[in-house]
């Protein structure tokens, strides 16, 4: 007789998550604004920081989106030699330290990059990209395999079952659309456009280096200012709840646009090649996969390039520090997947708005949170002792928002298949968990520990500000180099960097995916 | 959450080392003085072959960020000396109320102006200059043949790089009122502004732009450390203006002495000789300079505002700067 059924999870682990986040963010935020001497004002560059910040990020977030279409489809219906390596490889731009994807863009499309070159070569002008035009390039290359993954994460969600009964009703490209992929857009674009246009609004050093000047200041910049050379804490804290303030209305916005999966329930079987395709699409589809790989990875590859040969004669302070940001990796990956689950499992209800809190990790300055948590904590212990843990907990804080987008549609479809049969088995939470969901949540929770690790491994994040002299990260120990005139060995360490977090990535995300057929 | 206590653990074990029974001199210091490449190591251990001490640095950020960690800590911090600050931030440092003054002769320094601050004391300093590679062509002789010419330029933001506040200051102690009219010519120079030395220096390294805003000094590092003769700072008519970079006691310090004691070994030569080839600057109080420094390029004449003038007029500089460069 009607027993209630029985929740996924206790609500407990799941609210002391959005409760760290939250503290971890809005806390540090208070602190910066209490420590002020006088209450913050913004004047006239301030708004116009913050006009240009939204219209940058809105931009890059739309461009991203709209190539990621038919990058994500093409890739979602071919099978090919390799494939499973491009995708791994396309991922690389996301997780990369920024100055490091800085550098890789302009050696492509710089004054001096091939492109140019290739332009002089037969008689037309170089590239100048600087500008609003350079800023959105960059964006787009950092973020474009972060949409492209989610929405090939969308794509394989969807059951063979029903493609197969889409195959038998002899489907055209059209019906496809509208049964099929116009569905997938409306659940997988908001959150991805809302997630990378938070990220640009806390853009400082591509806004900066490509924007080519003044015009191009974003409120990150506003904010390093106001921290560094006029220590206006007030006005710091008021342009750190400005981002708060946008990140809720793009969170709200999320909420109210995006449509929830209803692609319906499956058995997990091999899907069967992509119905209603004719040859013109194939040929399309490898043209769109040839020029994004060319896109993603010649900049890459160009970082390699310039580094390996520095490598082997690294300094080994450098190796030191690398170690240090593996371990640092690990621990923060852990601490993010902790955290992921137990917001993920939390009731529907409750589960929005935890989505939305997670996204303040990244809308959020890492600047305002840095110095929060230097005021807060500095009483406590020794910021020399909080260095390491501080950093990595925040790097978990970042990554959490993109473990929750791909773990959270996925634990709704677990639930709405699996879910109802453990409950019909009478299994216990922890078995249900065990069992039927955990199996299933393979795929987005190693892709979504191979993001944490990365984004961990090559952030600078807040350690600069906790002052390390032994302790430096990776990333730190570059910058470094690069500060000393060591631009060579710079090279070495960027390279260094980029490979130990495509291999993080690569390791955690293949343990994903160890069970895929296809 | 074991894999974090594994960390601080490792942290801890790495302090614990260092601790031995001798007092401890703390010294707050920019990023790039205490790598094993930088001038911090060599330092360290001169000092402490004479001090009977545990000379410990700690790194802030670049000098902006170290008086910011300053004014957050307040009369709470550890440090007890603060090395690295340039006569752009001194104003604002001294403001603070948490320095002494260094109660030291200057008569030993070797600067190209007077010194005469009394809280703080220069370790080495050096002409703001724009570094090119000796083939580019038609060299600019001063901001008015730059802004002329199509050489492209790469600077640093005054609102969050040092270099970036310094070239500011050298074009308002140049052109004052007409600094303004200099900035409009210059922004079809200008390839990009960017946030610190660093992405200058390199987006300059790989070719994006002729010439970068950096040191005269800078050509040195190419020819010692890179056996490279290929670049040269170009020599302006107006004049080159300086960065001086200075150290200043923490009044609160419990180590007085000891701190006394490192303000005047760091115009000795165990310091001094360590800063050309490691922080690629010219030594505060003189010495013999290693070869290569000869080649460079010395302006015939020195720019400095004093502390407050250039604090007093770092505002209006930034308004005009961003108004010319935005329009």
């Amino acid at each position: 007789m009607g027993r209630r059924p029985q929740p996924i999870a206790r609500a407990g682990p799941g609210l002391a998550a959005t409760g760290l986040v939250l503290g971890l963010t809005l806390l540090p935020l208070v602190a910066v604004a209490l420590a002020a001497e006088a209450p913050g004002r913004l004047g006239p560059p301030d708004v116009a920081a913050i006009r240009f910040t939204l219209v940058q990020a809105a931009i890059s977030a739309g461009v991203s989106c709209v190539l990621a279409i038919p990058v994500a489809q093409a890739l979602a219906r071919r099978r090919f030699f390799g494939r499973q390596a491009l995708v791994t490889l396309m991922g690389a731009p996301f997780i990369l330290p920024v100055i490091v994807a800085v550098f890789g863009i302009l050696a492509v499309f710089g004054r001096a990059g091939i492109a140019s070159d290739m332009l002089a070569a037969i008689g037309l002008p170089r590239l100048d990209i600087f500008g609003l035009s350079g800023v959105v390039l960059a964006h787009v290359f950092l973020n474009l395999p972060l949409a492209v993954r989610f929405l090939l994460a969308g794509w394989q969600r969807i059951p063979a079952e029903r493609l197969r009964l889409a195959a038998s009703l002899g489907f055209g490209p059209a019906e496809m659309r509208r049964h099929f992929h116009l569905p997938l857009l409306r659940e997988v674009l908001p959150g991805t456009f809302a997630a990378i246009f938070l990220i640009c609004t806390t853009s400082f050093a591509v806004a900066l280096i490509l924007g080519g000047g003044p015009r191009a200041t974003t409120v990150e910049l506003a904010i390093y200012q106001a921290f560094r050379f006029d220590f206006d804490l007030g006005r710091a804290a008021l342009l750190g709840l400005t981002q708060v303030l946008i990140c809720a209305v793009a969170g709200i916005a999320v909420l109210r646009f995006a449509l929830p999966r209803d692609l319906g329930a499956g058995l997990d079987r091999v899907p069967p090649d992509w119905p209603g395709l004719g040859r013109a699409a194939g040929i399309a589809d490898r043209a769109v996969i040839a020029l994004a790989g060319a896109f993603l990875l010649i900049p890459i590859l160009l970082v390699a390039l310039r580094g390996v040969t520095e490598i082997v004669g690294l300094p080994a302070s450098v190796w030191a520090a690398a170690l240090r940001s593996i371990l640092l990796a690990l621990a923060s990956t852990a601490l993010a997947i902790a955290l992921a689950l137990s917001i993920a499992a939390l009731p529907r209800e409750l589960n929005g708005g935890a989505g939305i809190a997670a996204f303040l990790g990244i809308a959020v300055s890492p600047l305002v949170i840095g110095t929060g948590l230097f005021i807060l904590l500095r009483p406590f212990a020794s910021p020399e002792a909080l260095a390491l843990p501080v950093t990595g907990t925040v790097n978990a804080i970042v990554a959490l928002p993109f473990i929750l987008r791909g773990l959270g549609p996925a634990l709704d479809a677990a639930r709405a298949t699996q879910g109802r049969l453990a409950e019909a088995l009478g299994l216990s939470r922890w078995q249900t968990w065990r069992l039927a969901y955990l199996p299933r949540l393979a795929r987005p929770l190693g892709f979504g520990a191979g993001l944490a690790a990365a984004l961990s491994m090559g952030d600078l994040g807040v350690i600069a500000l906790f002052s390390v002299s032994g302790n430096a990260t990776l990333p730190l120990e570059m910058y470094r180099l690069m500060g000393s005139y060591r631009t060579e060995d710079a090279a070495g360490a960027a390279l260094l960097l980029m490979a130990l977090s495509l291999l993080l990535f690569w390791i955690f995300d293949a343990w994903g995916r160890r069970n895929d057929r296809a | 959450m074991r894999p974090l206590a594994l960390a601080s653990g490792l942290i801890a074990l790495g302090a614990a080392a260092a601790a031995q029974d001798l007092p401890v001199l703390t010294i707050y210091t920019y990023d790039s003085f205490v790598p094993d490449w930088g001038p911090g190591p060599a330092i360290e251990a001169n000092f402490e072959e004479t001090c009977g001490c545990d000379l410990q640095w700690v790194a802030a950020g670049d000098g902006a960020a170290l008086l910011s960690r300053l004014r957050l800590e307040g009369e709470r911090t550890e440090a007890d000396i603060v090395l690295g600050l340039d006569t752009s931030l001194t104003a604002a440092a001294k403001e603070t109320g948490l320095f002494a003054p260094h109660g030291i002769d200057p008569s030993g320094l070797s600067l190209p102006v007077a010194w005469e601050d009394e809280t703080f004391l220069p370790y080495d300093w050096g002409y703001f200059a724009f570094v090119h590679r000796t083939d580019l062509e038609n060299v600019p002789g001063s901001f008015e043949e730059l802004a002329a010419s199509d050489v492209s330029i790469v600077i640093q933001d005054p609102r969050s790089s040092t270099p970036g506040l310094g070239l500011l200051m050298w074009v308002e102690a140049a052109y004052g009122d007409g600094a303004d009219a200099i900035w409009q010519g210059l922004s079809d120079n200008i390839v990009t502004v960017t946030p610190g030395w660093s992405e200058a220096y390199d987006l300059f390294l790989s070719g994006e732009a002729d010439m970068v805003l950096s040191y005269t000094t800078s050509p040195a590092y190419h020819l010692i450390a890179e056996e490279d003769d290929g670049f040269a700072s170009a020599a302006f008519s107006e004049g080159h203006y300086l960065q001086v970079e200075v150290a200043g006691m923490v009044a609160g310090t419990d180590q007085p002495e000891l701190a006394r004691e490192f303000l005047e070994f760091m115009l000795t030569p165990g310091f001094q000789d360590v800063i050309p080839t490691t922080n690629w600057m010219y030594p505060a109080a003189g010495g013999e300079l290693p070869d290569g420094f000869d080649t460079l390029t010395v302006p015939e004449t020195a720019l400095l505002f004093p502390a407050d003038e250039a604090a007093g007029r770092r505002e209006e500089a930034i308004a005009t700067w961003a108004g010319a460069l935005s329009r």
